[in-house]
């Protein structure tokens, strides 16, 4: 989980922030202002100062915020002076914006704020369109507004280049006003609300801001996204009333509560529109999430609230007495308690329990007050500890508090929240409603809650429930004798609900506040901080922090990892070895008391037979394990069916079985098994069991078995090749010496992958053991050298570096429609067509109630939401449209369109184990590691990675002992890439997603981001996407599947000279450190209803032959990804086959002399 | 680094090189040859002698067969505590191979238990397991087991199968990660000077205040003359699994790793040997 920021303002303005990876309020120490509000969102706060103006806070971060200002230098031919700034006087000017019609000379450009500096001085861009161009970048047509073309004509009257320069955003961890000039408030602003990131990912890091003037009037301010953090203006929004307070949830609802007491909703806000169309709402009231009184202090949630139903259902009151709410991410509430001004999470809130459960007092010490709390807080106060609430029990907000709590403990020994009972105990709010809220509540009607008194002082939403089901959260009353008025349990679709269960919510809430209680350690003598503002918009905190978290807390805990080192752990390794040496060296011979006998382990499944017709049929399956001679086990797999009546059986040798994969399949829980023979024959055992816990089961104890017998144990080697399937399932592969041998290496189909925990989209790794991998969310994770996890548990699982992973991932189904004359476009299709509700195919049938997440494993995490982000683009809607299905469709509706389909996505979210931990806070899309052995452990080891913005990184402090490294360094570009390499010589290469290909100059260790990029040429015609680069060897796939080689690359001139073809039907490329070259091949016959996808080894490829010959096809299809770049290993060097000599490993540091390419530098060390 | 999974393996194939011998006023019609066996250190006497007994019955008569029992130096041994205690108890500082005496006649009944067959074995072994358990989960773990999987604890040990007893002994070692340790420890310790047959109490793994316990703890709380005092000679040298483990070390490791498959720690405690 990467680190975010809760925000706080105490009462004297000054605001603070905690971590959740801290252990205290830090300090905005960076100025003098003192802040009335705050409003945080992940990447940024936002405040009312003092001075009534509204001031910035941008989070530091490893990528900058670079801003693209372009501008065009237009020219004219004339016979006198060629090419010259002497225009027609109908041209445009010399110049101009992209279309001409914008006069935008250099100087017209300046800086929006102070918190910008430009980057460099303008330069001309040389990229057009992927290709490099001439000297000057210049582009040329026959007149303006034209077609450009990068070479020059006989008939090129005209040419432009393109001029760039780079803005840089500088003021970050620190408070930058938004300059009033600019922002044009007539009058001081009151509140403020952002929020709103969840309506559209695009343009990226989006976010609406709401104010609110003294004079009541709303403002929204325009253009916020990552690239213009501070917005560019600010645009009045008209409001029926006057309007004090205003709130903005992460998606499309926005509250606003006028001087009247009636709360208005905005309407219409969408991806197109984020500001909305209208309010709605006025005589009396509606809208809502929460709301506070300052008159009775009580807090009151709004159900029912979700993006179709902005104005929800009803209010539920609860007992509390906040002065302020806030609801931040992952639905969290925050709020200050309206006595001592401290600060409390809801407890307990989940997507499906809105309501969550308790408050529960959050207090840590300020920065300041640090030094007098330590004694009391240190052993406790850890890491995270903050948010793990439960398990680390609960610090009392105030001297109060505890008191309070002390007095309960001895009179009643009954543990109840400090919260609880300082609510309890406070006339008027919360006493008698215990008897009188329930009865409220049980009238479900949408009623009115007792209408504000005076003024409403605080207001924030629930945020845009995604979630369809939870339709009609509810909050309730927070306990006040422990269980008497739980939160009832959710009953979907709203009116009318009522409490069954009430028992069980009981008893759940009762253990929760029995371990909150027990654990109680009143927080130091110091007074408490009062707080006056909170701000939960850029904190992640689960909802369930106990069990989320559990890795943090384990490694907490008694006796796990920290003992490793330690002297008594070693002494009692030693004593075992001293023991057993002692009792049983001597006595080998003597017969053992208990025989090892056969351990069978049977049960039944599917298995899609052999024969035509292929069909899954039942089957006997059986593993008997036994331990040979020497003390090895082995075993045997049965498959027993029936084959015309009669009994039949299928087996394999647990030793020669080369890999156990689960399948991607919908309907079924599959996996296959591979031998050797059966990778060849394209041809493996699949089987099906009936519970994903059962093929869990098995595929655990047949790979432990399949280890067993094969004495692999333990991690991963350095040497180790990585691959990972569709399905997002992780193998590892120990290579043997002989894998790259000349003229006969190792064939591919006898490789033996074992899983290892976690799931991933690719995994990088290099010869020293640096393994780095990405999920399906773009979550960059590092492997920690530890093993299974996942499926394996206990034995077959290391301990001490296993964490919990999650990965999100989208599940996607189309909705189709034909036009008809009369209605247009309807559901209604011809009696042809596809299913109205379909896969990408559209030969099943998904509909959005139907369909399921992957496997039971998965959960949805979101609703079902209209996907723009198709590659062949979208209308304002969504659609896409074609004549006919299937085709190919555009994001345009022609006269020509009969069909149009769109895409809907769901995402879920997968929660496992595995050796990986999380390298926050940057989303990559690819990372490649420099493949060349490090001298020793202190070395640094060149990593480069791809941000899933497109951004190119390097990452710092990567060593073989501190693997995640320290910090990204942000490397500038002109565009987005995709694609990234580093080889041997620090050799970089890269691509944009434009397809243009860059090699970065003077890479160095000293200079570890280079110099400058150089564009290289593409092969012509293609658009590349991928590029490996090796010790000497750069290798590179186009989007038609071609391999390109990259010629006469050599030290003094890296670049190389031009592309050549190696193969077609190329998903992906591999270069190793040995120039190897490794590829996922697209289709490779004889695959039969596998994905596509299956690892290839390049046979041939020697020094002087870097091409290589043919292919040597191994495990597949239905993989991905492959990663061979931590296989350094020489092969034994012989030029006769001959078998005596295969065990003689290759001597010392291993490049072959002859090498006409031999890079220079570091590439000796590969 | 050795992963701590070293550690169980190491545990589980302990082995005791022992020299079994017929009591000599037994021996009747011919001489019996002294039976070598690699006894399991965590398993139980009767259950691992099995070809003890086919080997001795053919030198005895068959009407002086009575139950098989065991005998070390005039102390019959307790078949019901594991072999490793045993051995560390009475025979720790002695010559390898261990001898025992084995005897079919006048079976000490004020001493042992009789075990007639290995379902009372069984039922001893579950019963400590039960009530480690008990201890460790308010035997939640246990309790939530299956008959099977309990069969498969007790096959695991007879048929001395590592991973089919650790698959399932793992979830008897598991405990809530916010708790850090079990509820207690199940822990038993023996003396050779003592007539009492063990120690055993309520110990927790950590302290009030959240302090780790150790050995030396839980020790000091026992068995305080155990414990050295800085100067003195070592009086006592305190056993688990046949090795010292320093008095540092955290008590919940050890009852993770050290314990016995009756998920027991075995603690003896014996004088230092004068010589």
């Amino acid at each position: 989980m990467p680190v975010s920021l809760l925000w706080a303002v105490d009462v004297r303005g000054r605001v603070y922030r905690l971590s959740t990876g801290g252990q205290q309020w830090e300090q905005c120490h960076d100025t003098k202002l003192e802040f009335k509000r705050v409003t945080a969102a992940t990447q940024c706060c936002w405040g009312i100062a003092c001075d009534h103006n509204i001031y910035l806070n941008v989070h530091a971060s490893d990528l900058s915020i670079r801003y693209q200002e372009e501008t065009y230098e237009n020219q004219r031919w004339n016979p006198v002076d060629g090419f010259s700034e002497r225009l027609l006087p109908s041209d445009r000017w010399q110049w101009s914006d992209v279309a001409g019609l914008v006069h935008q000379p250099l100087d017209s450009f300046d800086l929006p704020s102070s918190g910008w500096e430009w980057e460099a001085d303008w330069y001309a861009d040389e990229n057009f369109e992927a290709e490099p161009t001439e000297k000057g970048g210049w582009t040329y047509a026959m007149d303006f507004p034209a077609t450009y073309t990068k070479d020059k004509k006989w008939n090129s009257c005209v040419r432009r280049r393109r001029w760039l320069r780079y803005r840089r955003y500088k003021a970050r961890d620190s408070w930058a006003k938004i300059p009033s000039a600019q922002s044009a408030l007539p009058d001081p602003v009151s509140d403020i609300s952002c929020g709103g990131w969840e309506i559209s990912e695009e343009p990226r890091g989006r976010l609406s801001l709401w104010a609110v003037s003294l004079q009541g009037k709303v403002w929204y301010r325009e253009g916020i996204q990552h690239h213009n953090p501070e917005g560019s203006s600010w645009t009045e929004v008209p409001v029926p009333g006057e309007v004090v307070q205003i709130s903005c949830g992460p998606g499309e609802l926005v509250w606003a509560v006028l001087w009247e007491g009636q709360l208005v909703v905005r309407e219409g806000i969408g991806r197109d529109c984020p500001s909305g169309g209208s309010w709605i709402g006025g005589h009396w009231v509606v809208g809502g999430g929460y709301g506070v009184w300052d008159t009775g202090w009580g807090v009151w949630f709004r159900r029912g609230v979700n993006s179709h139903n902005p104005c929800g259902t009803g209010w539920i009151g609860m007992v509390g007495e906040m002065i302020m709410v806030n609801v931040g991410l992952n639905d969290q509430v925050w709020a200050l308690g309206s006595a001592e001004r401290g600060l409390y999470q809801r407890q307990g809130v989940t997507a499906s329990e809105l309501s969550g459960k308790a408050w529960r007092a959050l207090s840590a010490p300020r920065d300041s007050e640090r030094s007098h709390s330590s004694a009391s807080t240190s052993s406790l106060h850890s890491a995270g500890c903050f948010f793990t609430g439960e398990v680390r029990g609960q610090s009392a907000a105030s001297d109060a508090d505890s008191d309070i709590e002390r007095e309960r403990a001895a009179s009643g020994g009954s543990p109840v929240p400090a919260t609880s009972d300082l609510l309890s105990d406070r006339p008027g709010a919360g006493g008698p409603s215990a008897a009188g809220l329930p009865a409220q509540e049980e009238d479900g009607q949408p009623g009115p809650p007792p209408p504000p008194t005076t003024t409403t002082s605080s207001c924030a939403p629930a945020p845009g429930l995604s979630s369809s089901q939870s339709r009609g959260p509810l909050w309730s009353n927070v306990d006040l004798e422990e269980t008497q008025s739980q939160p009832d349990p959710v009953v979907e679709g709203a009116p009318g609900w009522a409490g069954p269960d009430r028992a069980d919510t009981c008893s759940l809430s009762s253990v929760v506040t029995y371990s909150l209680a027990l654990e109680e350690e009143p927080y130091g003598e110091d007074g408490p901080p009062m707080w006056a503002w909170v701000s939960g918009g850029g904190c992640h905190v689960l909802s369930f922090p106990w069990t989320a978290l559990v890795q943090s807390v384990q490694s907490m805990s008694l006796s796990i990892s920290p003992g490793q080192t330690a002297a008594w752990h070693q002494q009692i390794l030693e004593q075992l070895g001293q023991r057993s040496k002692r009792e049983m060296e001597n006595f080998k011979h003597y017969e053992q008391a208990v025989e090892q006998s056969v351990w069978v382990k049977k049960g039944t499944m599917q298995w899609w037979r052999d024969w035509k017709p292929h069909k899954w049929v039942d089957v006997r399956f059986a593993l008997e394990q036994f331990s040979g001679p020497d003390g090895n086990k082995d075993g045997i797999l049965f498959l027993y069916y029936n084959f015309n009546e009669e009994k039949k059986y299928l087996h394999a040798f647990v030793n020669e079985v080369t890999i156990f994969v689960p399948v991607l399949n919908d309907a079924k829980h599959t996996f296959a098994i591979y031998t050797a023979e059966r990778t060849k024959q394209r041809w493996p055992i699949r089987l099906a069991a009936s519970t994903e816990l059962e093929m869990h089961d098995w595929l655990a104890l047949l790979s432990v078995s399949c280890c067993d017998s094969r004495g692999i144990q333990g991690p991963p080697s350095k040497q180790a090749i990585w691959s990972v399937t569709c399905r997002g399932d992780i193998f590892v592969s120990e290579p043997s010496p002989a894998l790259e041998a000349l003229p006969y290496p190792t064939p591919c189909e006898q490789m033996f992958w074992r899983q290892v925990g976690g799931h991933l989209r690719l995994v990088e790794g290099n010869s020293v053991g640096v393994v780095w991998g990405i999920g399906y969310d773009h979550t960059a994770w590092v492997h920690t050298g530890g093993y299974g996890g996942g499926i394996f548990q206990g034995l077959a699982s290391s301990t001490d570096n296993i964490h919990t992973q999650t990965d999100v991932k989208s599940v996607y189904i189309y909705e189709n429609q034909r036009w008809n004359p009369v209605s247009g476009y309807t559901n209604r299709g011809l009696p042809t067509d596809r299913y109205m509700w379909s896969d990408a195919s559209g030969l099943h049938e998904c509909t959005k109630t139907h369909t399921t997440t992957p496997s039971p494993h998965w959960t949805w995490v979101s609703d079902w939401a209209v996907d723009y982000g198709v590659s062949e683009g979208t209308d304002r809607e969504g659609w896409q449209y074609a004549a006919d299905f299937p085709a190919s469709y555009h994001g345009y509706k022609t006269l020509k369109d009969f069909v149009r389909r769109r895409r809907w996505a769901r995402k879920c979210k997968l929660t496992t184990t595995g050796p990986w931990q999380e390298v926050p806070p940057i989303a990559l899309s690819d990372v490649s590691i420099l493949p060349c052995a490090a001298q020793s452990s202190v070395e640094v080891v060149p990593l480069w990675a791809i941000s899933n913005k497109g951004d190119v990184l390097c990452r710092l402090g990567v060593t073989t002992l501190t693997p995640a490294g320290s910090s990204w360094l942000h490397v500038g570009t002109d565009q987005a890439f995709k694609s990234v390499s580093i080889g041997g010589a620090s050799q970089v290469w890269a691509i944009a997603r434009d397809g243009s290909v860059f090699f970065r100059g003077s890479v160095s260790t000293c200079n570890p981001a280079g110099e400058c990029w150089y564009h290289i040429p593409s092969p012509p015609k293609q658009k590349l996407k991928q590029v490996s680069v090796g010790r000497t060897s750069i290798c590179a796939v186009d989007e038609n599947g071609n391999l390109w080689y990259r010629k006469d690359v050599t030290p003094s001139y890296p670049q190389g000279s031009s592309w050549e073809h190696i193969s077609d039907n190329v998903r992906k490329v591999s270069v190793g450190p040995l120039d190897q070259v490794w590829i996922i091949a697209d289709k490779v016959q004889g695959s039969h209803g596998l994905s596509c996808g299956t690892v290839c080894h390049r046979l041939g490829v020697q020094p002087l032959d870097p091409k290589g010959q043919s292919w040597d096809y191994g495990i597949g299809g239905g993989w991905d990804h492959v990663s061979i770049r931590g296989n350094s290993m020489d092969p034994p060097r012989i030029c006769l086959p001959s078998l005596t000599d295969q065990s003689v490993p290759a001597r010392g540091v291993p490049h072959p002399a002859q090498d006409p390419e031999g890079a220079n530098g570091s590439a000796g060390g590969c | 680094m050795a992963d701590d999974k070293d550690v169980l393996r190491d545990v589980w194939f302990g082995r005791i090189p022992t020299c079994f011998a017929l009591y000599q006023d037994e021996v009747t019609e011919k001489e019996a040859e002294p039976f070598y066996l690699l006894l399991p250190r965590v398993s139980y006497l009767t259950l691992v002698t099995d070809k003890v007994k086919k080997h001795f019955l053919k030198a005895v008569k068959p009407e002086d067969v009575e139950e098989m029992w065991f005998e070390y130096e005039g102390t019959p041994l307790k078949w019901h505590y594991p072999i490793g205690v045993l051995f560390d108890l009475h025979a720790l500082n002695t010559a390898l191979p261990w001898s025992i005496t084995v005897h079919f006649k006048n079976f000490p009944e004020r001493d042992l238990l009789h075990c007639l067959s290995n379902s009372v074995i069984e039922a001893h072994f579950m019963s400590c397991i039960k009530e480690a358990d008990a201890l460790k989960h308010k035997s939640q773990v246990i309790n939530d087991m299956q008959k099977k999987d309990h069969k498969q604890l007790w096959m695991g040990l007879q048929n001395d199968k590592f991973d089919q007893f650790w698959a399932m002994n793992r979830k008897l070692m598991e405990y809530p990660t916010e708790e850090g340790g079990f509820r207690y420890i199940p822990f038993r310790i023996y003396q050779t000077m003592s007539d009492r047959p063990f120690i055993q109490k309520l110990f927790r793994p950590a302290s009030p205040e959240g302090h780790t316990h150790t050995l030396g703890d839980l020790l000091k709380e026992m068995y305080p003359a155990a414990i050295a005092h800085d100067g003195d000679a070592k009086k006592y040298q305190v056993l688990i699994q046949g090795i010292e483990p320093l008095l540092e070390t955290p008590l919940q490791w050890l009852s993770e790793h050290l314990s016995h498959p009756d998920n027991f720690l075995h603690v003896c405690i014996l004088p230092v040997p004068t010589d």
